[in-house]
């Protein structure tokens, strides 16, 4: 299979700032990788130089088997972007958007009116096509962005952090659409700040920190690093956690952990939701009396926590 | 091929640029507000002060309202690239495979439209309170278009300084310094013989005494009495605007392209 996008020691620094540290990636063609990161890790940097928006200072970067410096604008023609910050025009209707950017495609005139519909349709934003952005909601205004990029069916697709700032509705409408898309073989690169989206949508994942990646693979190859799921309780007494402990004690998958002073106990696990009613059942069975339950699974902080020892904490900057 | 498809992109974004207008009519409503009231305040508070030897002074006044007019139109190109830089929609527009020059020439065609519209609102403003044209309908065509042909060239300047500042609200303070010296020590509401020798030279050689001296030659609203001028171009007004034009265009349409390239790639 060939690589849609291989970058080979991408380095970008903003005076002192170094945003990308000696990036390398590959994405195969045809699949969906997810660079998952905090905020000012390195991902907007890099998915500006995989657009061609940005010149990195050192390395090299190819995507759709053009290098992104040398053939900008031949590239330009098979890429779609859809940023952070919605691009799109207040003052335009959404078709009016849209036809804008298929006219700029180079589409035609006729062509891009249709494709402005179709993508309306597609979006679920054929009633508000003809009303001006201005009056949009945070997800139809990110639903257009996306629709913006997808105008020239470009064969590699970017979405830099598609569903950051909207409301869990939206984010899931979002996530719907986007696994829509790539259905039809687009390859994707998506950024984002969530193990969890990271999860659903892509086929690998990218750990980036510092402007590098620091870990490689699937979902769950990075889960088994990070430890997987937990089960975590509280109870109201030490005599009570003690009992917790042994009664549990089959199910964890690992080492145990318990916080004498706030009766509190951690146990990995394996099973989801199943474990989690196991363990009520055989605690109700001793008469544990249980404060709060909870199946706990691992988050980007416990990912970066795992594999950089620190958290994912980052300051603003891009 | 390539300039005619550079001149389609550069249409769709100036298409763009102008459904704003329509859809935000304040700012036409606004662009034309200050000017109308300087026609009032100056044809009826501070002209009668205001002396021009064989002539009324609203004839002499209103070449100089259009001149302001259009630079004041001008300047919006610099306020519109500065807000649109610091939005998303111009890394859209980089990531598209269109002419790098569209967003600039879409941007200074659209402010051309916008002060088209807006001089024929002043024409008649200036019908109204009094102010003939006594030439040729040909020369005041040529009138109308030489002051249209100076501020699309003048806003390439203020493109450029729009995107020096990066901002719409540093650009509005900004461009006020430069803009109110210029459209003032000159010809455009007094003339410029009356001024201190200092002053004199500068309004003499200003760029925009010349277009509006242009701009009443050609529209017929010169006094007979008045001496004639010393200094070249006043002398050859509608060739000194003509030169005028080039040479900004020579010097910003580089200077906006380069700057623009660098406040973009961040």
């Amino acid at each position: 299979m060939t690589d849609a996008i291989v970058a080979e020691g991408l380095v970008k620094r903003y005076g002192s700032v170094v945003a990308l540290n000696g990036l390398d990636l590959k994405v195969p063609e045809g699949t969906i990788m997810g660079l998952l990161g905090p905020n000012g890790a390195g991902k907007t940097t890099a998915v500006r130089v995989f657009t061609t928006l940005l010149d990195a200072d050192e390395g090299s970067a190819r995507v759709a088997g053009l290098d992104v410096r040398k053939q900008a604008n031949e590239l330009r023609k098979s890429i779609g972007l859809s940023g952070q910050y919605a691009a799109v025009d207040d003052n335009l209707t959404g078709f009016e958007n849209l036809d804008m950017v298929g006219r700029l495609y180079h589409l035609g005139r006729v062509r891009s009116r249709e494709r402005a519909r179709e993508l309306l349709a597609r979006f679920d934003l054929e009633d508000a096509a003809d009303r001006p952005v201005k009056g949009y909601s945070g997800g139809m205004r990110r639903r257009l962005d996306l629709a913006g990029a997808l105008v020239a069916k470009p064969s590699v697709l970017f979405l830099d952090e598609p569903t950051t700032g909207l409301d869990p509705r939206s984010r899931l409408g979002m996530w719907d659409v986007i696994e829509e898309l790539v259905k039809g073989g687009t390859t994707l690169l998506l950024t984002t700040q969530y193990l969890e989206e990271a999860d659903r949508l892509a086929d690998q994942i990218a750990v980036i920190d510092h402007g590098k990646v620091i870990a490689e693979g699937t979902a769950d190859q990075l889960k088994d690093q990070v430890g997987g799921e937990r089960l975590e309780l509280s109870v109201a007494t030490p005599a009570e956690l003690g009992t917790a402990r042994s009664t549990l004690a089959d199910l964890a998958v690992g080492a145990m952990e318990s916080d004498e002073r706030q009766h509190h106990l951690t146990v990995p696990v394996a099973g989801g939701s199943a474990v989690l009613m196991e363990a009520i059942r055989r605690l109700d069975g001793e008469s544990v009396k249980v404060l709060d339950i909870g199946l706990r699974r691992p988050t980007l902080d416990d990912v970066f926590l795992a594999l950089t020892g620190h958290h994912a904490e980052g300051d603003d900057k891009k | 091929m390539k300039l005619l498809q550079a001149l389609a992109d550069g249409s769709v974004v100036a298409k763009r640029n102008l459904i704003k207008i329509k859809r935000v009519p304040d700012l036409l409503v606004f662009s034309t507000a200050a000017p109308i009231m300087f026609v009032l305040l100056f044809a009826y508070v501070f002209g009668g002060s205001i002396d021009i030897p064989g002539m009324d002074y609203r004839e002499f006044l209103m070449a100089g309202i259009f001149a302001q007019t259009v630079l004041f139109g001008a300047t919006i190109t610099g306020s519109g690239l500065a807000e649109d830089i610091t939005k998303g929609i111009i890394d859209r527009f980089r990531s598209l495979p269109m002419a790098r020059s569209a967003v600039l020439v879409g941007r200074t065609t659209s402010d051309l439209v916008n002060n088209a519209l807006v001089i024929v609102i002043m024409m008649v403003t200036g019908l109204i309170v009094g102010w003939r044209i006594r030439s040729s309908p040909l020369e005041a065509l040529a009138g109308v278009a030489l002051l249209l042909l100076f501020a699309y060239a003048f806003s390439w300047a203020m493109a450029w300084i729009g995107l020096l500042v990066r901002s719409p609200e540093v650009f509005n303070n900004a461009s006020f310094i430069f803009i109110f010296p210029i459209t003032y020590i000159a010809n455009t509401f007094v003339q410029s013989e009356r001024l201190p020798a200092v002053l004199r030279h500068i309004a003499e050689w200003n760029p925009v005494s010349a277009v509006t001296a242009a701009a009443r030659e050609l529209f017929g609203n010169t006094s007979p009495l008045s001496p004639p001028p010393d200094v070249w171009p006043l002398q050859h007004p509608v060739l000194a605007s003509l030169g005028w034009v080039v040479i900004f265009l020579l010097i910003f349409v580089p200077l906006a392209n380069y700057q623009y390239k660098r406040a973009v790639a961040r």
